[in-house]
């Protein structure tokens, strides 16, 4: 059961619309767009930039200068993992390790079975914490590997548990 | 050290209610309406008199910054922006704030506003924070529904509406005039200051950017009196401030502390000690990531406040203490910040564009003793070139750690590129 829709151009053309008479709706309409589809189509830049009478360059230039504005659709989980200095002092880089072997796969990859993708992120702002690590937007503090394991597998149950009841 | 009388921030373990009741009852939005009646020159002069300084990490005085805009509103209406994109690796108080205490913020938003005669007020948040810009929404929500904010707020006359604004992940808006281009639907590029956004900001209009916690104090100050903040911590760094302590101690805390606490008693009184005892210490970032560090005999004494840690060539900064035991791969830990730096330079200026990449490249080979001893030197002077020439301080942010590192690790630098010369020699 994925967790965003499918790309439909009639959808973004309605969410984008909600913004045409907003000052400064261009990082809103993106994040109703990510919130939808997960990631921001190429072919939704034609129609933010008419929408909002902006370039197709500007609206490009906006996408790829922040960070959360991915291109390409993500696993069903998307797993971000804390790389600044409190979490580093905490062992996150064995952490880092742990989590690049465990899904074998790298940074900004998503796994074979399209269930996780792997992110860096500098500082979750859960210092106290460390090391920390945000899946599908929950934040977990305290991460050991092996409590990096079962947060997976929970949330991997998420998604698994639908389709094997019939 | 602080009484429990004197705190600010009384929720700030989310061990009550942070909705509008349980605020109510910890005493936010009350008399809200007596404090706007006193005017906006009250206001001001107050904040002036309490010696607040902004808590973003420069330490500006609050009241004073407020007095810059512009007396009368002419054509441009004016702006107040809360900067609630905390991404300064080591800090976080703004996010436990608006987690648990998000009517203090909602309040002084108001307050303000009022004082800056602006009737908008916009607060961008991270976009990590979703949770955070829940509570945040929530709290505004119920503001507008109990008629605190919005049309003729809490009955005093003034109309000020509130947007809670998501940023996308981009370190550098945290940078005043990048956070405005950005509220625009822009790249969070800075602008070259001046003009000062107080003059021509968001949207060409005067706006004042201030840091969650500056704002978020303003309402207890203006209601317990300036006398009383000034009162606590040392001159020119009054009142409270909440430190954000991480990294190798045996308890990591965010605490509301005094100013002025030395920094051995702050983190043997609320974080439990150095990992090992304080003689495990290697060195302590004081501030947040961009602010040197500082060795231990230098921690042994040190006052946490902005001109004591100034005079020791650090910074205050966010107040974010991150403790390294002697564990810690020194060189490596600065490595990884000048990777954080060139990853999050926006492009606009050459020298910091550039300059973080040579940095971060040199860095690693210094990590390994890949490197030459006079190469120590060209760092240092590489530094130098960046810091001071870039529109924003993320270049001299970028430059302040390694020279930092340079300036009290420097034997630790050279004996890894003699250890690595031995081991080439060796084979």
């Amino acid at each position: 059961m994925p967790r965003f829709a499918a790309w439909s151009a009639e959808r973004a053309r309605a969410i984008i619309d909600d913004y045409r008479d907003t000052s400064g709706a261009l990082l809103p309409a993106l994040h109703a767009l990510l919130v939808e589809f997960g990631h921001i189509a190429p072919e939704a830049i034609p129609l933010l930039a008419e929408a909002l009478t902006l370039s197709r360059a500007d609206v490009q230039g906006v996408i790829t200068f922040y960070h959360d504005f991915r291109t390409t659709p993500p696993g069903r989980h998307l797993v971000k993992l804390c790389r600044a200095e409190a979490c580093q002092s905490m062992g996150s880089a064995s952490l880092e390790d742990h989590a690049r072997h465990h899904l074998a796969i790298g940074w900004g990859e998503t796994t074979e079975d399209g269930e996780f993708t792997l992110e860096p992120v500098f500082c979750l702002g859960n210092c106290a914490l460390s090391p920390a690590v945000m899946v599908d937007g929950e934040l977990y503090g305290r991460v050991s590997p092996e409590r990096f394991d079962a947060i997976l597998a929970s949330a991997g149950q998420s998604t698994a548990a639908p389709e094997q009841t019939p | 050290m602080l009484h429990d009388k004197d705190r600010v921030f009384t929720n700030l373990y989310g061990l009550h209610d942070w909705r509008l009741a349980g605020a109510r009852a910890r005493g936010d939005w009350d008399g809200t309406k007596e404090i706007l009646a006193k005017g906006r020159d009250w206001i001001i002069d107050e904040m002036k008199t309490s010696g607040l300084r902004g808590r973003g990490g420069a330490g500006f005085p609050t009241g004073l910054k407020w007095s810059f805009m512009p007396k009368e509103v002419g054509a441009r209406p004016h702006y107040l922006v809360v900067n609630a994109d905390e991404g300064e690796p080591g800090t976080c108080k703004d996010r436990d704030i608006i987690r648990q205490d998000p009517h203090k913020l909602v309040e002084g938003c108001l307050i303000a506003s009022f004082a800056m005669a602006a009737h908008t007020c916009y607060i961008y948040i991270r976009g990590e924070f979703i949770r955070e810009a829940e509570h945040l929404q929530a709290a505004v929500d119920e503001a507008y529904a109990a008629g605190l904010i919005g049309k003729n707020a809490c009955g005093s006359g003034w109309d000020f509406d509130l947007y809670v604004y998501r940023g996308a992940g981009a370190y550098v808006c945290g940078e005043e005039t990048a956070l405005i281009q950005s509220l625009e639907g822009k790249k969070g590029q800075p602008r070259l200051k001046p003009p000062f956004p107080a003059g021509v900001g968001l949207y060409g209009c005067p706006t004042t950017v201030n840091n969650v916690e500056s704002i978020a104090v303003a309402p207890t100050i203006l209601r317990r009196g300036a006398a009383w903040f000034a009162g606590l911590g040392r001159p020119k760094n009054s009142g409270t401030k909440v430190f954000c302590i991480s990294g190798h101690v045996e308890r990591p805390c965010n605490v509301e502390e005094e100013m002025g606490i030395p920094l051995r008693e702050l983190i043997e009184k609320h974080a439990g000690g150095v990992r090992g005892g304080w003689d495990n210490l290697l060195g302590i970032i004081p501030g947040g990531s961009s602010v040197p560090v500082l060795t231990k005999s230098i921690c042994d004494t040190v006052l946490m406040d902005f001109d004591s840690l100034r005079d020791v060539r650090s910074g205050l900064g966010t107040a974010a203490v991150i403790v390294m035991d002697k564990s810690t791969d020194i060189v490596r830990a600065i490595t990884r910040l000048s990777k954080f730096y060139k990853h999050e330079s926006c492009g606009q200026c050459t020298p910091c564009r550039e300059g973080t990449g040579w940095m971060w490249r040199v860095m690693e080979r210094m990590s390994v003793g890949r490197a030459t001893v006079e190469e120590i030197d060209m760092l240092d002077d590489v530094t130098r070139q960046v810091e001071g020439h870039t529109i924003c301080a993320l270049g001299d942010a970028a430059a302040w750690p390694i020279q930092g590192l340079i300036r009290s690790f420097r034997p630790e630098l050279e004996r890894r590129i003699a250890e690595a010369r031995a081991n080439a020699v060796a084979a």
